[in-house]
């Protein structure tokens, strides 16, 4: 299990949701969005997906999308402001 | 795709959920046959699968090396580890993202996407970067799906 799974999360989109309807979701109910690559690391784990990876942010919750291999890719948001700050300056805003 | 050896020297083979029984049948068919030829396999999945694989090889006559499937994807990441060959194997959306990220990780090497399962159809659709695929609907059968791959790789059935 990853450090991700260990912290306070909320649930955005359930188990099974596609790598596709995240990154659609983030950009469509999220005012801030941001685009990283896979690989990028993200509450001191590799996010892994199709790229670009859409990452929103709301204040200091971040909403990112996080695969495990026998469900699929949830949508999680975790709220941290200093993680949001961090993907506001090494994350980028063009696909 | 650069200097892509025939025969390549290291290969790296990322499973997906166990939960279609061809999977395991088939890593052992693709481990076996690039050992036999003199590449170094490592098996990469999450714990569940790998541990599929160790019960059935105790002796480790196909599969010598595994790896949790975060910690090959950090070592790839973080430049420790590489491979000239890399296969994915993928009935889920989930391995689809997993292979992605392999293409993005090793731009330079052969990535060959093995989509199977149900209905691997749209899957495969979702595969809009460059590698290889080899599509079957194998569940429970691996024979069809283990014709196609000797037929990329070369190997005589």
């Amino acid at each position: 299990m990853g450090c991700i799974e260990n912290l306070k999360y909320e649930m955005i989109l359930p188990l099974g949701a596609s790598f596709k309807e995240c990154r659609e979701y983030v950009e469509k109910n999220f005012k801030e969005f941001w685009y990283v690559d896979p690989g990028y690391k993200l509450f001191d784990e590799y996010i892994i997906g199709l790229p670009p990876i859409a990452l929103g942010i709301d204040g200091g919750k971040i909403i990112f999308p996080y695969t495990k291999p026998c469900h699929g890719t949830y949508l999680l948001a975790i709220e941290d402001a200093d993680e949001a700050a961090r993907v506001r300056k090494t994350a980028r805003k063009k696909k | 795709m650069t200097d892509i050896p025939a025969n390549p020297d290291k290969a790296l083979i990322v499973l997906g959920c166990p939960e279609a029984p061809a999977q395991q049948a088939l890593a052992f068919h693709v481990a076996y046959n690039l050992r036999k030829r003199g590449t170094g396999v490592l098996i990469a999945g999450n714990p569940s699968v790998l541990s599929l694989l160790k019960v059935s090889d105790p002796e480790k006559h196909y599969v010598t090396d595994t790896m949790v499937l975060e910690k090959c994807i950090a070592e790839v990441v973080e430049k420790k580890r590489d491979c000239d060959l890399c296969v994915v194997f993928a009935h889920n959306d989930a391995a689809i993202a997993y292979a992605a990220t392999m293409r993005h990780l090793l731009p330079e090497r052969r990535l060959v996407v093995i989509v199977f399962g149900k209905d691997p159809g749209p899957l495969a659709d979702e595969i809009n970067f460059p590698c290889e695929k080899i599509i079957d609907k194998a569940v429970h059968n691996p024979m069809q799906l283990r014709k196609k791959i000797n037929e990329v790789f070369g190997w005589a059935a």
